[in-house]
């Protein structure tokens, strides 16, 4: 695929760059929401932390995200080795702050977060055309004049995806919604996000809820609760002791 | 010629008898305000409303207010300016404390607007003052408007319409997913502190003119009834920039004829284009 925008990155991958968290902590008033979180993400691996409940794993997101004070260090590693200050990040949120009647359209998201054209007053051709591929390569681009609160969760889903892949970024964050997207759309998303991290060479870290789908489609997985209680292959994760306890099952 | 002999002669052109040449200048005066300050909260109460501010807005005219009061006491000629700098050191103060605490912004606005309003009054009646003379405030007359201060309203649509050119994305952006903003390098919380303030400024000037007891309509109704029918945000700028005009200036000559104030007048004509608007969604779905 080749056109002017920026949805594609030039195509040679990163190698060895990684994302490194050491030791990494967070306090909230006096909670301790999470304590020695070691964690190794390598490009083109898609990781899923799963947790119970109030396991930390939303918060994880958001101080790796820079939103929620931290201690212990967070690194990001390019190719060649060079530690890089601050890496593009993508990031899906859990929802958006959205009342369901808002008068905003899949492409008035599109234009408010990449161009500078007031979005109230004309919207170009070129952005629009901009907007399609974009939304193309989570195959929502039928959905770009919809009212963002007419979509469904797994539209709003692949909508949000695609704005976090323009520019490619060098990390992909998501934070599924614990509900209300039907199981066709959370297969369809968990594929996509598998030919995503095979086609960009990306880190995917993904908060999951659907433990059989993440364990089919992610390379990774992470207990987390407070800190990480077992991280490996799905397989080896699932089979764990601490896997057992978390959930309980036999 | 001045820009106001030629709004004159165009007036004159209209059928009404007030709109006869040389007579009634207060309401010609008047029209052309409307003119100019329709557009101005009409585009700017997409935001209020997109961000659930309505009630922040609100708290907004009772700082103003309370400034008026200060400014008042402390001997200005124009208690305008004191007003003005008092409202936007409140808007900022909402803002950080927002910021800050966390808290619920429904109580913290709610804390701020009953302090701002009783002191205010206190500050009003304070050695037996009475308060009457504060009324021309609450109600507002848009029928005393001087040109000098018209000229002061068309500067003011310029500055807000070259905000919003420049401001409009980010902030709708913000207002959508404040992390996913920052995330792409938004910085939110100066936005929407600047927003704020811009509000501020715009109901603490605005205030006597409309009152402010129906300011808060202003920003409100035209977006809320243009929100009803609209699809994206282009459809929703022109319709709350339409409705607004529409309403200001119906409500402005309907309240020549029924000797009512206008501010309330045109309050009530938005309010049934917002009704028309609820029920054509209605038949829409």
């Amino acid at each position: 695929m080749r056109h002017e925008g920026k949805c594609v990155r030039e195509s040679e991958g990163c190698g060895l760059c990684c994302t490194k968290i050491e030791n990494l902590g967070v306090k909230i008033g006096e909670n301790t929401i999470l304590r020695d979180v070691n964690l190794h993400v390598h490009c083109g691996e898609f990781t899923v932390i799963i947790g119970p409940n109030g396991a930390g794993k939303t918060t994880l997101l958001k101080a790796i995200l820079g939103e929620v004070k931290h201690t212990g260090r967070l690194m990001f590693m390019q190719g060649s080795g060079i530690r890089k200050e601050r890496p593009v990040i993508g990031y899906v949120p859990q929802h958006l702050n959205l009342d369901p009647t808002s008068p905003t359209s899949v492409l008035d998201l599109y234009a408010v977060s990449r161009t500078r054209y007031p979005v109230w007053l004309h919207i170009p051709r070129k952005v629009e055309q901009r907007a399609k591929e974009c939304l193309a390569m989570a195959k929502a681009d039928h959905l770009l004049y919809k009212r963002l609160g007419s979509l469904s969760g797994g539209e709003l889903q692949r909508v949000l995806l695609s704005l976090a892949l323009d520019p490619v970024p060098e990390l992909l964050l998501l934070d599924e919604p614990v509900s209300g997207i039907d199981q066709n759309g959370l297969e369809m998303f968990y594929e996509l996000l598998s030919d995503i991290r095979r086609n960009y060479d990306l880190s995917i870290i993904m908060v999951s809820h659907d433990l059989e789908l993440a364990s089919h489609h992610a390379d990774r997985m992470v207990l987390l609760n407070g800190t990480v209680l077992a991280s490996g292959t799905p397989q080896e994760v699932m089979e764990s002791e601490s896997f057992r306890k978390v959930f309980g099952v036999r | 010629m001045t820009a106001m002999e030629l709004w004159y002669r165009i007036v004159d052109l209209l059928p009404f008898e007030w709109a006869e040449p040389g007579k009634m200048l207060f309401m010609k005066n008047a029209l052309l305000a409307v003119l100019l300050l329709a557009p101005i909260f009409g585009i700017l109460g997409t935001m209020i409303v997109n961000r659930q501010m309505a009630f922040f807005s609100d708290a907004l005219g009772h700082g103003a207010f309370t400034g008026i009061v200060i400014g008042g006491l402390a001997g200005f000629m124009q208690p305008l300016w004191s007003a003005v700098i008092f409202s936007i050191v409140f808007a900022a103060g909402i803002s950080v404390v927002h910021y800050r605490t966390r808290m619920s912004s429904d109580t913290i606005i709610g804390v701020f607007s009953s302090i701002a309003v009783a002191a205010g009054i206190f500050l009003a009646t304070v050695g037996g003052n009475s308060f009457t003379r504060l009324n021309s405030y609450l109600v507002g007359s848009i029928l005393s408007i001087t040109p000098s201060e018209i000229a002061i309203i068309a500067v003011i649509l310029v500055v807000i319409i070259v905000y919003w050119l420049v401001f409009f994305n980010r902030l709708m952006f913000a207002s959508i997913n404040d992390v996913l903003a920052r995330s792409r390098g938004v910085r939110t919380f100066w936005l929407e502190t600047l927003f704020s303030v811009v509000i501020a400024v715009l109901v603490t000037v605005s205030m006597s003119w409309i009152g402010l007891l129906v300011i808060n309509s202003f920003l409100v109704l035209p977006a809320a009834a243009a929100r009803n029918i609209s699809r994206n945000q282009r459809e929703y700028h022109r319709l709350a920039v339409l409705i607004s005009l529409v309403s200001g200036v119906s409500g402005l000559i309907l309240s020549y004829y029924t000797e009512t104030a206008s501010g309330a007048t045109i309050v009530l004509i938005t309010a049934a284009i917002y009704f028309a608007t609820l029920f054509m969604r209605r038949l829409r779905a």
